[in-house]
């Protein structure tokens, strides 16, 4: 391979793809304030990130209500006067809710939500014996926070799944497909096909039998690329490629292709494996990747059942839409429309 | 080209947008000529079903005429008179091979997020959120069709849309719900909800040999649709205990079959009906399901619980114990369009089934946002609202 390729590891490139996705009706001018914080609390969130953040300032909004006005919130929901044990909570909340905004494990900050779901419930549960407490304010408070535990194992769930890997962990991820390993494999063994199905790239071109160059495209039409070898070819069960020797970029790859039982199609195996060196190629490198290298991939094997099967992959992009919203424009982008 | 758009919970506008393209081989483009307001849409139209964003174009049951056809559409032409499934479905797939149509694994460019909610994804389907795949739907101008070569089914011109039109979703959807029922000699089968799904559910039991149906709405004028479609009895959930009612109509022993035609919005009395929808209202359930366990109670030992209505997601206090001490078996799912459209065109041409009797308004699509209003609050005896793009004044507009 060239080392000329990385002297510039970031090329400015214009691809045609933003273009594409720049929606008919990019002029948000028109648009006031009031109309766009009304978009906002009529549109459902979509990403965890967003639930997050919603549980996050519900956390801290309830933390400094139960530190600021104990009193006023126990009789509100009818556990009577317990300033001390409402603070504790309060302290809890807030606690629970920074981590939940700093974004860092957020599965974790969450699942401590969920604890604190469950100390709540079984203080209220305490406080129904208490004299002094309204079982009626209570009941309502219990229904209340079950129905925010509800939110909280979700929002846990969800998250936990979907950290922030270490980018050069191995992601494996794998797909039924209506075809045969023969195919498969034929289609896959010529590299030119991968940019077909594989979002992250933009061109992989054969340089000899068994090396390729690969261009991966990154945000504001930026771009990384590499050279990559076939280190095993085992004709129709599977390939394993991975950089050459002196790349900035360590990429290995497997995919193996095998016959599904009861002769249903072929189960597709993918292992894939970034380590983005440090600085700017690493950033970018990260960047292409995403936040979530598994559903990319498992995304990309999609594309290709598609391709397989259908001989197209299924898109809405380029399709008429209304008028949208703030939101609708900044989270339907690459991927949908 | 003008268009239905989802502006936000309760809002719906026509607003003009750009005419659809041709975007893969297997597309085609069909100029909508009669399309119809679903059941399904007011739970868009109410914020119950989530992904949806500003500017959606909605609309899932439409007919038309093709205009264009991508170069992997070599069964349809230019001119062909077309209803087209609500599902969207590749025809290769494993599903798709099976005749499970809605459940086709090629549709939805989406599947990441209905895997987040569901674990699997279904098919991709028009007009009807990101979560099925994001499509712009039929309550259009013109709408673009993938898979054009699989979904799209031509009708004779002998028969006028009207006719026609309910082969995209209700007809199909009310026959599967009924088919599910595995219906023998002297069965007995009640449907919840005399919307058109209900109220095809209820023609599609008799055709299919139940000896007895029971109709239960509290709308007369439904009530009265429901007679007309072939309910043997009807009950007015507001006027009789529907638990008691059944037992009694049944010797005690139940319905053979229950359909809950209803779905996630369910009407119902009383303190679970308030439990459901504080907890609907504060997003904490997004489901409402009264007329799901009313059903679950009222089967009898060993018999069907048929679901045609339309759930988006969880449901709290759902009677698990009935369905496993009474041995019942449960049956839903979207409907496999494809699989039902060819036969049921077969009983409209002669003259079993006229779908028509359900239409009470027929308007422009510019006045799409009355015709939800209208629908949604069942004013003027609505049950189902047929818009006709292209047309200044459709025949009959706001006369039932
Ligand atoms: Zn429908
Ligand atoms: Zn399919």
């Amino acid at each position: 391979m060239s080392t000329e390729s990385f002297d510039t590891p970031t090329s400015a490139r214009s691809t045609s793809e933003t273009a594409q996705y720049a929606s008919p009706y990019s002029s948000y001018s028109e648009w006031s304030q009031e109309e766009m914080e009304m978009e906002a609390r009529r549109e459902f969130p979509l990403e965890p990130r967003q639930l997050s953040n919603f549980l996050g300032w519900f956390s801290i909004g309830l933390g400094l209500a139960e530190i600021l006005a104990p009193r006023a919130l126990g009789r509100a929901i009818g556990v009577g006067d317990h300033p001390a044990i409402m603070r504790a909570l309060g302290v809890r909340e807030i606690t629970s809710g920074l981590g939940l905004l700093s974004q860092r494990a957020t599965g974790a900050w969450a699942w401590s939500r969920v604890g604190g779901d469950a100390m709540d419930l079984a203080l209220l549960g305490a406080a129904a014996r208490n004299p002094d407490a309204n079982p009626q304010r209570i009941a309502m408070a219990a229904t209340a926070v079950l129905g925010v535990a509800a939110l909280d194992v979700y929002a846990s769930r969800e998250l936990s799944g979907r950290e922030l890997p270490a980018t050069d962990e191995v992601v494996s991820q794998s797909l039924a497909i209506n075809s045969t390993p023969q195919a498969l494999y034929a289609f896959w063994r010529n590299v030119e096909n991968l940019p077909r199905f594989m979002a992250h790239l933009e061109s992989v071109t054969a340089t000899g039998d068994r090396t390729s160059h690969w261009i991966a495209k990154a945000p504001a039409g930026m771009s990384v690329e590499w050279d990559a070898e076939i280190v095993r070819d085992d004709a129709n069960e599977g390939l394993a490629w991975q950089t050459v020797e002196g790349s900035e970029i360590q990429h290995q790859g497997t995919v193996r292709f095998e016959p599904a039982r009861s002769g249903r199609g072929t189960i597709v195996r993918v292992e894939m494996r970034y380590v983005p060196p440090a600085g700017k190629v690493g950033v970018q490198l990260a960047r292409i990747l995403g936040e979530e290298p598994k559903v990319q991939i498992k995304d990309d094997l999609r594309r290709l059942k598609q391709l397989i099967e259908t001989g197209e992959v299924a898109t809405t992009l380029g399709q008429p839409t209304g008028r949208r919203s703030l939101i609708g424009r900044t989270t339907l982008g690459r991927r949908m429309q | 080209m003008k268009a239905v758009c989802w502006q936000g919970i309760g809002e719906i506008g026509v607003e003009t947008v750009p005419d659809p393209q041709i975007l893969n081989p297997r597309d085609a483009i069909i100029k909508v000529s009669s399309t119809a307001i679903c059941g399904s849409d007011l739970h868009l139209y109410g914020g119950y079903v989530p992904t949806m964003y500003r500017g959606d174009i909605l609309g899932h049951e439409f007919m038309g005429e093709v205009v264009e056809v991508g170069p992997g559409v070599t069964n349809l032409s230019v001119g062909d008179r077309v209803v087209v499934p609500f599902p969207i479905s590749c025809g290769n797939c494993y599903f798709c091979e099976k005749e499970l149509f809605s459940l086709c694994e090629n549709s939805n460019p989406n599947a990441h997020l209905a895997e987040k909610f569901w674990g699997h994804s279904p098919a991709g389907i028009f007009g009807y959120s990101h979560i099925t795949g994001g499509y712009a739907g039929g309550q259009a101008e013109y709408v673009r069709v993938p898979f054009a070569d699989v979904g799209p089914m031509k009708v004779p011109e002998s028969l006028e849309d009207e006719k026609v039109l309910f082969l995209t979703d209700v007809l199909p959807t009310g026959y599967m719900a009924a088919e599910a029922c595995d219906i023998q000699p002297g069965d007995t089968i009640a449907v919840w909800g005399c919307g058109p799904v209900g109220l095809f559910s209820i023609q599609s039991a008799k055709l299919l040999g139940a000896s007895f149906v029971i109709a239960i709405d509290r709308f007369p004028e439904r009530l009265a649709k429901a007679k007309q479609a072939g309910a043997d009895v009807t009950l007015n959930y507001e006027d009789v205990s529907v638990l008691s009612t059944l037992k009694d109509l049944t010797g005690g022993r139940g319905p053979d079959a229950c359909i809950d035609a209803v779905g996630l919005e369910a009407h119902m009395h009383g303190a679970t009906h308030i439990y459901d929808r504080v907890k609907q209202a504060m997003r904490m359930e997004s489901d409402r399901p009264g007329a799901l366990r009313e059903a679950i109670v009222a089967c009898r030992n060993g018999g069907t619980v048929s679901v045609p209505g339309v759930y988006g997601g969880l449901i709290d206090k759902l009677p698990f114990g009935a369905i496993v001490n009474k041995a019942l078996t449960i049956k839903s799912g979207q409907t496999h369009v494809h699989r039902y459209m060819r036969p049921l065109l077969e009983r409209i041409e002669n003259g079993e089934i006229d779908p028509s009797f359900i239409i009470t308004h027929r308007i422009r699509l510019d006045e799409a946002a009355l015709g939800y209003e209208v629908f949604r609050n069942k004013e003027e005896e609505c049950v189902k609202v047929v818009m006709k793009p292209g047309v200044e004044k459709p025949t009959g507009a706001h006369v039932h």
